[in-house]
């Protein structure tokens, strides 16, 4: 860890100053950055600590959907009333990342940016084109279990880690900044988490001089929502593939769907034609097939993750088989 | 003492409601949970203390061309780098011998220290580390054990031979009426404790005090003196409290001497830790196997030949190996038996012992194998090895000293519900889950080593022992209190029980399941030498003596102990040595797993759903750490089926997964209902307590009743460990 300055500004104006100056980094729960800190993946000279700062209230929207703080914790947000009886599919994502003693320390915004857990990355003795562009993707012919067969490139193979973005995808989340001279944006959460093509270093569209103050969800769509994590042990482990879902269904036959996944691509991941090739389908397997098909089209394996191909259609399949089944 | 036969019936017989035995809380629990335990990392120091961070190797094999430390020299705080360069010359020898550090430019391992940093402070050490600018000549290494099979040697080992043959193996496989001949892999484990290794140096002229975490501190300090080239005297290891080892700090390890020559150099105490991420490295791990286990048997299911080969990797310069055969000569009878283990030289970081070193992944093998058998016979696993139970040691041609792993067999299948199982995979469903069941025998050698102790009464009716035992969280000084406490008669809150310190007579320390056999007979010794000075002190037979409620009685006399021993109280040493018992007994625990999984039908997730280990290790000394040291292993024996497993990099030599998000081992959901129970038995044989160590036994065969829990459940027989859903994937049923 390099020596760094501590600052903890009054407003999130202040703070997107502070972060927009060379070698500052904000920090929240920490959970992900000191850990990268101590092994000098991350060398921020300026810590900007926004910990503080009052975005940690979740609010209705005028249109019948929330808006959670950028601080609320990843346990407070899993455990409020009105996540759990709108957003099922939420709090059941949050509640099935980490440990509980990470969920209370890790924050919305914190989460959505948290970096790939791609042990490469985090070896600064290993080439790694995410942390020092150029150097090579030390993945590609290593260990690449837990690797992306989606939307990866050439330059990096890595997911992005998040169970909570996954949720939070399917339900067409938007995530809102300031930057320093009080500008406010809402980003749409696919707009938000770029692919890596020739730049896996630049993983957001968040700017410099930005601070996310909140994610707002519109209301809930229709359906069932299931959350369902597949990993290599019960609990405290990332997902090897995760599925989002919130389908609606009506006499046998799907009304509409939405499927948004984890653990395939370098950001949560989801085709809307799959989703679009569902509706009006009789809720059985060829069509559950065929939205897997959809899904996975194009989908690329580098040997140890090959698996997560055959693993994702059938998780997929066992999803849309329970949803349309209860 | 020495065990040279059976001891009889002795003084810890005849204790009426007596403390040995007893769910006795940990004595030292309240300091634990009230941070009043010092780990090695805690220890007060001198406010002059300097603080030490190692630069590892980030090569797996080959030569430091140049390393620069100049702008490391210059950072903040830093005090001192050492490096090959000047470091000073050090005493050699294998790792059990010495650990020299910093040697020269050549790099044997990846992550091997090359270098250390000394400064003011952890932090400012840890940021110049990275300053140390290293460039290297990279050789090709040879890595992966799999590769290097055909190159594998019989290692030169001092212990057991490394080879056993009895009768004809080969013709009698060739002509068995029905053979499997299986190969099964495990993986490299990491220890994966949680205290990471830490120590503290303090030199005093010529003399070393060394604080560290550290299993076997009698051994830890030959060492120390001869990595340093220094008399033993002037060496003292202290270890009061460790934070779980399971072999992982047996040996010294470079913190201790990185620290102790810092330190000398110095002339300044140094503290070091290791960060989780360098123990992975810097330290020992388990060795990966490759094991071929071939079973011949009549069409009853007679065992008439037995082989099993089993391959693990080391370091060119180390000769330890994986002793994966080893039960396999005394677990099932059969006139025809060959095991060989064979060491391929890797260029990867010490293999060593880790808990159960031998058996708990063996067993992973053997104990598959009989299932595998068993199916092939259409016989109940529980009857096969039923019908292979020797009545004496097939090899060895002596009796057992006690052997009940028929009972502990029986006992579970009654206790689990064995009977319910479906003989047939696959047959069970419950919602989206595969069920099955699998069952699979526990053994481990029993071994006692050399101990010392001594034991003193004070006038104030307070018995101190004193030994340089180690406790590393296992529980040694709540079962060295019981001990003491029934044999002079005392309550447990009259026992101080003081080890951790070479300053103490020497002992055994902790691992390969000897602790609290060898401590505590030891102890047992003091305590009957102490009874017999009070028995003198009171002018009575020692035999006719009864301790009890601080009082010595005989004869109709009743004599308060505090009035035996006088103003200066009374003290006594007590020893014990491993004897004849040794060789003209075959010494083993044994016992029985019990498991059932559910697979999930859709991703090939194994979710274990109960457990239970059914274990006879002679007396049990405390009912509540026996059981938490029997659930501890069953737990590691989770890990080993189903998640545990060091991804070696084949182009670096590296492990990969080299911190604990990435390395799994069992969380708390992985472990639900699962249970431990200890068959009444007593082997006097072994030792004068009648136990057998039961630190390792847990481990031994438990992720075998996984594996074949899992194979019960969905048919798929995988025989590379560790059971992760990718391997399942292929062989699930197509979905519904
Ligand atoms: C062992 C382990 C296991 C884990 N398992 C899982 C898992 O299974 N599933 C899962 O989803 N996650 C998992 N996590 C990750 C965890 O969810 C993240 O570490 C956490 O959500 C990060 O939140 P934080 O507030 O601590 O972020 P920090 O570490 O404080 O920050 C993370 C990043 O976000 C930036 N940042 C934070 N807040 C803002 C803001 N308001 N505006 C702009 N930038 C900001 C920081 O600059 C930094 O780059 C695991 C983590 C660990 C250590
Ligand atoms: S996959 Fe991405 S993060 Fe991992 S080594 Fe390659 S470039 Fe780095």
């Amino acid at each position: 860890m390099k020596a760094f300055t501590y600052e903890r500004p009054g407003t999130v104006e202040q703070a997107a100053a502070a972060a927009s100056q060379p070698g500052a980094k904000i920090i929240a729960g920490g959970t992900n950055l000191l850990d990268l800190m101590k092994l000098q993946v991350e060398t921020p000279q300026r810590l900007i600590d926004v910990s503080r700062l009052p975005l940690d209230r979740i609010e209705e929207t005028p249109e019948g959907g929330l808006r959670i703080g950028a601080l609320v914790r990843n346990s407070d947000l899993a455990a409020e009333p009105r996540v759990r009886r709108r957003y099922g599919v939420l709090s059941r994502a949050l509640l099935a990342g980490a440990s509980a003693q990470l969920r209370n320390k890790a924050t919305t915004a914190g989460n959505l940016l948290q970096r790939t857990r791609c042990s490469y990355f985090y070896d600064i003795t290993q080439p790694c084109n995410k942390r020092q562009p150029g150097s090579g993707c030390a993945a590609l012919g290593g260990f690449n279990r837990i690797h992306a067969v989606l939307g990866a490139s050439s330059q990096c193979i890595a997911t992005h880690p998040s169970d909570m973005a996954v949720a939070m995808r399917a339900l067409d989340a938007r995530i809102e900044t300031v930057s320093a001279d009080g500008r406010a944006r809402a980003i749409p959460i696919e707009a938000f988490h770029r692919l890596p093509g020739a730049t896996p270093q630049v993983e957001t569209d968040l700017q410099p001089d930005e601070v996310i103050t909140s994610v707002t969800l519109p209301p809930p769509p229709p359906g069932v929502q299931i959350y369902r994590k597949v990993r290599d042990r019960a609990s405290y482990a990332f997902a090897l593939v995760s599925v989002a879902a919130v389908v609606a269904v009506s006499d046998g036959r799907v009304r509409s769907a939405r499927m948004a996944f984890g653990g395939l691509a370098p950001k949560p991941w989801r085709v809307v034609g799959a989703e679009e090739g569902l509706v009006d389908r009789t809720a059985v397997a060829d069509s559950f097939n065929a939205a897997a098909d959809a899904v996975l089209e194009g989908a690329r394996g580098h040997g140890g993750n090959d698996f997560k191909i055959p693993l994702a259609r059938r998780t997929l399949c066992a999803v849309l088989a329970e949803i349309t089944q209860a | 003492m020495q065990m040279n036969t059976p001891v009889g019936p002795n003084a810890l017989d005849t204790v009426k409601d007596g403390w040995v035995g007893k769910p006795l809380d940990r004595v030292d629990g309240r300091l634990k949970v009230t941070g009043g335990a010092t780990y090695s990392y805690e220890v007060l120091q001198a406010p002059n203390t300097a603080y030490g961070y190692v630069v590892q190797a980030s090569i797996g094999k080959g030569r430091i061309l140049s390393l620069n430390t100049r702008a490391a020299e210059r950072a903040p705080g830093v005090l001192y780098v050492l490096t090959h360069l000047n470091a000073p010359p050090q005493g050699e020898g294998n790792h059990h011998e010495a650990h020299p550090v910093l040697t020269g430019p050549q790099v044997a391992y990846f992550g091997q220290p090359i270098a250390f940093v000394v400064a003011e402070t952890f932090e400012q050490a840890r940021a110049a580390a990275y300053l140390v600018e290293v460039s290297y000549d990279r050789q090709p290494g040879n890595f992966v054990l799999a590769d290097n099979l055909n190159r594998a040697r019989r290692p030169q080992s001092t212990g057991a031979p490394a080879d056993s043959a009895v009768g004809d193996f080969d013709s009698a496989f060739a002509a068995a009426p029905v053979k499997l001949d299986v190969e099964y892999s495990t993986p490299q484990q990491a220890h994966a404790m949680m205290e990471p290794h830490a120590s503290l140096a303090v030199w005093d002229g010529e003399n070393l005090t060394l604080h560290t975490a550290n299993q076997m501190l009698s051994q830890g300090r030959l060492a120390v003196a001869r990595t340093l080239r220094i008399p033993v005297k002037n060496v003292r290891l202290v270890s009061p409290y460790i934070g779980g080892g399971f072999g992982a700090k047996l040996w010294v390890n470079a913190d201790a001497i990185l620290a102790a020559i810092a330190a000398r150099q110095l002339h300044r105490p140094v503290k070091t830790a290791l960060t989780r991420q360098q123990v992975f490295h810097v330290t020992t791990h388990r060795s990966d196997t490759v094991q071929r286990i071939r079973l011949g048997t009549d069409r009853e299911g007679h065992i008439l030949a037995i082989g099993h080969d089993s391959y693990s990797g080391n370091l060119p310069s180390e000769q330890s190996y994986e002793a994966a055969a080893m039960q396999t000569r005394t677990l099932y009878a059969g006139p025809n038996r060959l095991t060989r283990h064979r060491l391929a030289a890797l260029d990867i970081p010490i293999a060593s012992s880790m808990r159960a070193p031998g058996e708990a992944v063996g067993l992973l093998a053997l104990e598959c194998a009989m299932d595998e058998l068993a199916e092939k016979l259409e016989l109940d696993p529980i009857e096969l090895r039923v019908r292979n139970e020797p009545d004496e040691d097939p090899e060895r041609h002596v009796p057992y000293s006690s052997r009940h792993l028929v009972a502990c067999l029986r006992e579970g299948a009654t206790r689990f519900g064995w009977a319910s199982r479906h003989p047939r995979h696959g047959q069970v469903r419950d919602g989206r889950w595969l069920v099955g069941m699998g069952v699979a025998a526990a053994t481990r050698g029993n071994p006692l080593q050399p101990s010392q102790a001594t034991v003193r009464l004070g006038p104030d009716g307070i018995a101190t022992v004193r030994m340089a035992m180690t406790d590393i969280g296992t529980g040694t000084y709540t079962i060295l209190t019981q001990i003491a406490a029934d044999m002079l008669g005392l309550p447990p809150d009259r026992i101080r029980i003081e080890i951790g310190d070479t300053a103490f007579p020497e002992a055994a320390g902790s691992g390969g399941s000897f602790g609290a056999a060898s401590s505590g007979s030891a102890l047992f010794d003091a305590c009957n030498r102490l009874r017999g000075k009070l028995a003198a002190a009171a002018g009575v037979d020692a035999r006719a003596a009864r301790f009890a409620d601080g009082r010595l009685q005989a004869g109709g006399q009743s004599r308060a102990l505090t009035d035996l021993v006088g103003a200066g109280g009374l003290e006594a040493d007590g020893e014990i040595r491993p004897g004849d018992t040794e060789h003209t007994f075959s010494q083993q625990s044994y016992g029985a797993h019990f498991a059932e999984v559910g697979v999930d039908a859709d991703t090939g997730e194994v979710r274990l759903r109960r457990m239970l280990g059914v274990f006879a290790a002679g007396r049990v000394l405390n009912a509540k750490t026996a059981r938490s040291q029997a659930i501890g292993g069953m737990v590691f024996g989770i890990g080993a089926a189903l998640e545990e497993g060091l991804v070696l990099d084949r182009r670096s030599g590296a492990f990969v997964n080299h911190d604990l998000a990435e390395y799994l081992v069992p969380v708390h959901a992985d472990v639900p209902a699962i249970e431990a129970f200890f068959l009444p038995e007593l082997d006097d044989a072994a030792n004068p307590l009648k136990s057998k160590g039961i630190g390792e036994l847990g481990i031994c065969g438990a992720g075998a009743a996984l594996a074949n829990a899992i194979y019960n459940a969905c048919g798929a027989r995988i025989r590379d460990y560790p059971i992760t859903l990718d391997k399942l994937l292929p062989v699930l049923p197509t979905q519904s």
